[in-house]
């Protein structure tokens, strides 16, 4: 490829960033809006207090939680995907690596304010932060939320340098090739890089030990966010099965993100010839092998349940079967499997739009699974004389609404901050002996080769 | 030794009168949260009588049940806490500090009795309730949850009361208001770790069950019946 055609790839990839239409003002307003909409019921929630919502006793949590675990789950897109195809060395990773570290990184910010805006008072958020107070008293090491606070708060930082670093190059580009406010802030921000030998080798490494070490790092997050529920003795909760089963959940709902995320950008972006065909395919073949695994997950805990036959879990387990929850459970079963099954597994039937469907179904599935796994059996726990029930009421479902939409808005944001699709990844992918010359450079200036 | 303060119910002797729930209401400034919170399934009733039937109409026998916080040696909802608003006295009680309460409701959903209350509103009274409050206890604010504490504010004042005369408590000394009210002699408090108090006795009696001891939970209340729920179903 020549150097024009190097500069065209910069050009088409940069355009985003350097220049805004008119649509993107007005979707930033609309979103927006929906945002500033959602801020102010979160106020008005805690001026006049829980109550808003529609918890009660005994259901003491709803759809606050639910968003929590959702979006927690949808985070694992990023990080985890792009860290695992960077470590097989799937070339065809390369435009999609960004798309998806930025999700995880919104996904966490969102994820991470639901239990904050669940608190009775949430003022008082910050004695989670083990400090030396005036109380005398640490936060309880014993609970399930203060290893949140610690897990959730840990990936969200490595994800963020995740996301961070293989930036580095491409803001060097645009300091390169712009004028003025952005020359000042990118130079500051690609922190001296001058693309020579030695930091192209310390930023190959310090990725390959990020990916490396952020695989635990995402699986012991969503084990954790699954311990919330299992460590307490409730009916159908208390389950060996759920660390592993919310990871297989939070990855099947991670890849469906991507692929609306992505096809979106690409429509929005007219970034039609870096996201091809063969980027959907291969995130709906992985989508296709987690919805598998999620539906074993499923079979498994509902068939133990089943055939173990204990009064307590039973109830639980039939209101979701048969009884008052059975609809939103027989919907999950269609969303997360009966949909994408025929789209992603027959040949006739895969294409992008094919794929986009599925994974809108799979977002949707996968939200009601986390309301199922909180909600049925807190509505039915050991006592049969406290039995509830709970329906949300308005300000829960501007705050969902209004959750979605500022996921869309950061990430119409961030794509004007930094090119969306990595562009030295991609020169570095169209030309694989660039990367062979900068190793023998490297094994040169190591010694290993005089 | 430390006190172990339990208590027994006499499911035989309870006649249903709920004069227990409104001594309750009226000792520990429980909030009456009013009539469209209360359809929501948020009235706060500390003590609650659960009321069962057994049979067809007309051959009904009703049977009724108080129920309160079993103050659980193994506490479900004591770990769960972050800031250890729940928390487990030196006299086994299971604590709730309010002022280091932020609200999650971790508790409430663990503790598998559901006799865990939040405040989703300030606390409110109907009139002229609001000009009762006890001055022994303290009013708690929105957002925070809130459980019986077997009348801590009684034991605590009996406690000093005998250390300032040099003398130990006597059994029966102590009647939080449920037991105080209860006109049928159905409830009884005491000291566990006293073999000889009237608690200790009823806890070792035949006729003495606990709820939900399957889990493991250590409840310290006793419920006796006539014949075991067991043998009733056997039957």
């Amino acid at each position: 490829m020549s150097r024009a055609a190097h500069n065209s790839l910069a050009d088409d990839l940069l355009r985003p960033v350097l220049h805004s239409s008119r649509a993107f003002y007005i979707t930033a307003a609309i979103l927006g809006t929906i945002v500033l909409c959602g801020l102010s019921t979160w106020f008005y929630q805690i001026y006049y207090g829980i109550g808003v919502t529609g918890d009660n006793w005994p259901v003491f949590w709803g759809f606050h939680e639910t968003n929590f675990v959702f979006w927690i789950g949808i985070s694992h897109a990023g990080t985890l995907i792009s860290a695992i195809l960077r470590i097989v060395n799937a070339t065809w990773r390369r435009p999609v690596t960004r798309c998806a570290e930025v999700i995880t990184a919104f996904a966490l910010m969102i994820g991470a304010m639901f239990p904050l805006i669940h608190l009775g008072r949430p003022w008082l958020a910050w004695w989670l932060i083990p400090y030396p107070s005036e109380r005398g008293l640490w936060p309880n090491y014993r609970s399930p939320l203060v290893w949140d606070f610690f897990a959730i708060n840990t990936y969200l930082l490595s994800s963020l340098l995740f996301l961070a670093l293989p930036a580095i190059p491409d803001m060097a580009l645009i300091r390169d090739r712009t004028k003025g406010w952005r020359r000042t802030l990118y130079g500051k921000l690609s922190l001296g890089w001058q693309g020579t030998p030695k930091q192209w080798h310390r930023l190959e490494s310090a990725m390959h030990l990020m990916a490396l070490a952020i695989i635990p790092i995402a699986v012991s997050v969503h084990t954790i966010v699954s311990f919330d529920f299992s460590m307490a003795v409730v009916p159908m909760w208390h389950s060996t099965i759920f660390g592993p089963y919310f990871v297989a959940g939070a990855i099947f709902s991670g890849i469906a993100a991507l692929n609306i995320v992505m096809a979106v950008i690409r429509k929005l972006l007219h970034l039609e010839k870096y996201l091809q065909p063969v980027h959907f395919q291969n995130l709906g073949k992985l989508m296709l092998a987690m919805s598998l695994l999620w539906g074993y997950f499923v079979f498994n805990e509902r068939l133990v349940t089943w055939y173990g036959n204990t009064t307590h879990e039973m109830t639980a387990l039939w209101s979701t079967q048969m009884g008052r929850y059975s609809p939103l459970f027989w919907t999950m079963v269609f969303c997360n499997f009966i949909l994408p099954f025929p789209l992603l597994t027959i040949k006739r039937l895969r294409s992008i739009t094919s794929t986009v469907v599925a994974s809108c179904g799979v977002v949707v599935g996968m939200w009601i699974e986390r309301f199922l796994i909180i909600v049925p059996s807190l509505s039915y726990k050991s006592m049969p004389y406290s039995w509830g029930s709970y329906m949300p009421r308005w300000p829960e479902i501007v705050i969902l609404a209004s959750s979605f939409a500022a996921m869309g808005l950061l990430y119409l944001l961030f794509s004007k901050f930094i090119p969306i699709i990595s562009i030295w990844e991609m020169k570095v992918g169209e030309h694989p002996e660039i990367q062979i010359a900068a190793q023998v450079q490297e094994a040169e200036a190591a010694g290993e080769l005089t | 030794m430390p006190h172990h303060w339990g208590m027994a119910v006499d499911l035989d002797r309870c006649t249903g009168c709920e004069a227990c729930v409104v001594a309750c209401h009226a000792e520990n400034n429980i909030a009456t949260v009013g009539d469209s919170e209360a359809a929501r399934g948020r009235a706060m009733h500390w003590i609650r009588v659960e009321r069962y039937w057994e049979g067809e109409f007309p051959e009904v026998k009703v049977k009724f049940r108080p129920v309160f916080c079993q103050q659980c040696d193994n506490a479900p909802c004591e770990p769960v806490c972050p800031t250890y608003a729940s928390a487990h006295s030196e006299e086994g009680l299971n604590a709730q500090i309010y002022n280091r309460c932020i609200g999650t409701r971790y508790c409430a959903n663990a503790c598998t009795y559901n006799v865990r209350f939040f405040n989703f509103y300030p606390p409110a009274w109907e009139k002229p309730l609001h000009l009762q409050l006890n001055p022994d206890v303290s009013v708690r604010e929105g957002g925070v949850m809130e459980k019986c504490t077997f009348c801590v504010q009684r034991i605590n004042a009996a406690e000093v009361a005998a250390g300032m005369q040099k003398r130990t408590l006597m059994d029966g000394e102590i009647q939080p208001a449920c037991v105080q009210s209860c006109t049928a002699n159905a409830l009884v408090f005491g000291d566990l770790n006293d073999p000889e108090s009237a608690v200790s006795k009823l806890a070792e009696s035949p006729r003495g069950t606990k709820l939900l001891e399957e889990l493991g939970t250590k409840p310290k209340v006793t419920y006796l019946l006539k014949e075991s729920w067991h043998e009733s179903r056997g039957a």
